[in-house]
């Protein structure tokens, strides 16, 4: 099985300097990415990022205004999307309405005109890998969502392509069923070996799936790297702010010394105005913190907690003014002023924008 | 809940309708079409004589299979002109799509009779298009068999029903998710395969819909053979016309209704069943 971390991995696809626009609204700026050959790899932003209009481009439904994408080494982007081994999972399955599950499924092989036994046993393998095989003559309308979500991925890994695009697959499923596809799709895709370009607004689904995420803001990219990556480091406020929570501090370096107003710690970024993101969890009520090296201790008063099971999100006012969020292992309510402490190493210098 | 004086109320102005303008005039007719005349009176003496003439007699037949040709001409003809502007329109027209539709409706605000009489126009001996054909020298006389003749009659119904067949296909055409296009090019279909195996079954109900009106519209249609069929281009409709008119013989006239609303309504059943079968909603 291939995986991003086997060296030297090769990347399948590569979008070169694409741009794409609409009328005078700009949706992608010069944007570059490569995808390596067998990874999962999540575009993520928030509605407008210009994610889904990446995703279509990769498809071939729409034409980049400049700039190329080359899949294995050849153009991709000037084939008609019939032509490239690329296939789509979409948003709302986009099942044909007039076949049944079958049908839909050997859409992909009668329509390149494979043999007759040769689409049967192969409907039937693929069928059985998304466990529809009951449902072979069922219409979509009578599936559920989840059944529909299973025979949109069957028919669009029929055609073994290189490259699987999904475009927020699981935004139409409920909670429960969401958790339940997005493991089945992680194992499918170790399971297949093809390589994921999956697009999501959804942070916690990213995370959970993705061996790389590129994190998308107005038509440019943020960051990509790594789920643990990018949460452990990231590299502007906006990227710190959207995978998950966090608390910025906004101040100055000066010869080695960060002010954040109320807090002062030390740190090796240059001197001159710095933003920081500090994780909630990274905060410790100071009572049962152990050891921890370089600490920054502050007072606070607990303005508002909220029980979240394993859990409690505390926002603390600190005696200085700063308002930080705090989260903390469930321990019982909690009320007036108490001691925290944290890391100074915790505290990740962040840029304010790209 | 409703209450029953309420239920009562607004359902008693449909009965009325359905009572007052179908199901009394049909009935009349349909008795109508069991009496008889003599010595120019209609008599009430129940028989099936007006039937067996309409068998015996071959002239009504003749009219009838006419007509029914004509109609299906008509149908096809405007489905061949009707779908291709239609499928432009829904899926390459762009930001013409609006104008272009307009255009296609514009025409249905014109009187029918100043249609009727534009083709007699184009079509007659000293017409335009005889002129334009003598010009050209492609023709020395002018042409007879333009005007006055089923030839006439089918050209003047495509151009009236081809908006009605348009309008439905149309509305069919824009009611399938670009989605599914999209899946059928990503799976491997080019243009053609996407066509005939996503758009055209997709788009059957709006196409069924459209060939019933145009079918159906031509086959009671009486003013396009008055004004350019002539006597080879005469329809049942007329025939009707001349027997309630002239002729002064209501039941052969009404009998020969009957049979044409039977039918009628034998083929909507049938198109109805046949949209059933090919809608997924």
């Amino acid at each position: 099985m291939t995986s991003a971390s086997t060296s030297p991995a090769s990347s399948l696809l590569a979008v070169n300097s694409v741009s794409k626009r609409f009328g005078e609204k700009e949706v992608l700026k010069t944007l570059s990415l490569d995808i390596l050959s067998g990874e999962f790899l999540t575009l993520l932003g928030e509605s407008g990022s210009g994610k889904t209009t990446l995703l279509r481009l990769v498809a071939g439904f729409e034409q980049p205004t400049s700039g190329e994408i080359w899949m294995s080494g050849a153009r991709l982007d000037t084939l008609p999307p019939y032509r490239r081994r690329v296939n789509t999972v979409f948003q709302h399955y986009a099942l044909f309405p007039h076949l049944n599950v079958r049908e839909n499924v050997a859409y992909g092989l009668r329509a390149n005109g494979a043999p007759k036994s040769e689409i049967a046993s192969r409907v039937a393998d693929t069928l059985m890998m998304v466990r529809m095989e009951e449902f072979a003559d069922a219409k979509p309308m009578r599936l559920s969502g989840g059944q529909q979500q299973r025979v949109a991925l069957a028919r669009a890994l029929i055609n073994r392509p290189e490259l699987l695009l999904l475009d927020e697959p699981l935004s139409a499923l409920d909670a429960n069923l969401r958790k339940e596809m997005q493991r089945e799709l992680k194992s499918l895709q170790r399971e297949v070996g093809i390589t994921f370009l999956f697009v999501t607004h959804d942070q916690e689904e990213a995370m959970a799936l993705s061996d790389r995420i590129a994190l998308l803001r107005d038509g440019a990219l943020e960051q990509v790297a790594t789920p643990r990556e990018i949460y452990a480091h990231p590299a502007t406020a906006y990227c710190a702010q959207f995978i998950g929570q966090t608390n910025l501090l906004r101040g100055s370096i000066s010869s080695g010394i960060a002010d954040m107003g109320s807090l002062t710690f030390s740190c090796t970024g240059p001197s001159g105005p710095a933003v920081f993101s500090l994780r909630p969890e990274s905060i410790l009520l100071a009572a049962n913190a152990p050891q921890i090296s370089g600490p920054v201790r502050f007072r606070g008063a607990i303005r508002r907690q909220i029980y979240t099971g394993a859990s409690e999100l505390l926002e603390v006012q600190s005696n200085l003014g700063l308002l930080l969020r705090v989260r903390v292992p469930a321990c019982g309510p909690l009320s007036g002023e108490h001691e925290f402490v944290f890391s100074a190493s915790d505290a990740i210098c962040v840029k304010e924008s790209l | 809940m409703y209450s029953k004086t309420y239920k009562l109320f607004v359902s008693l102005p449909p009965i009325l309708w359905v009572a007052l303008f179908l199901l009394v005039p049909y009935a009349l007719m349909f008795a109508h079409s069991l009496w008889s005349v003599q010595n120019g009176n209609i008599v009430h003496h129940w028989n099936l004589q007006n039937y067996s003439e309409l068998l015996k007699n071959p002239i009504y037949l003749e009219v009838l299979f006419r007509t029914m040709r004509i109609a299906a001409g008509v149908t096809l003809l405007s489905l061949f002109l009707g779908y291709p502007l239609a499928y432009y329109l829904s899926f390459h027209a762009g930001p013409r799509k609006e104008l272009l539709y307009q255009l296609v409706i514009v025409p249905l605000w014109v009187s029918y009779l100043v249609r009727g009489y534009a083709w007699k126009t184009i079509l007659g001996s000293d017409g335009v298009l005889n002129g334009f054909l003598q010009y050209l020298h492609i023709t020395r006389e002018p042409v007879g068999f333009l005007l006055y003749s089923p030839f006439a009659v089918v050209l003047m119904l495509t151009h009236i029903y081809t908006p009605f067949v348009f309008l439905p296909i149309y509305a069919s055409l824009e009611h399938i998710p670009r989605a599914l296009v999209e899946a059928s090019h990503d799976l491997g279909a080019g243009q053609r395969t996407t066509f005939f195996r996503v758009i055209l079954p997709l788009s059957m109900p709006g196409l069924l819909a459209g060939a019933t009106f145009a079918f159906v519209l031509s086959l009671g249609d009486f003013l396009a053979p008055l004004l350019v069929g002539g006597p080879s281009g005469t329809m049942i409709a007329n025939i009707v016309q001349s027997l309630f008119g002239a002729a002064y013989d209501w039941p052969l006239g009404a009998a020969i209704s009957v049979c044409i609303l039977c039918f009628t309504i034998g083929l909507l059943f049938l198109a109805e069943i046949l949209e059933k079968r090919w809608s997924f909603e």
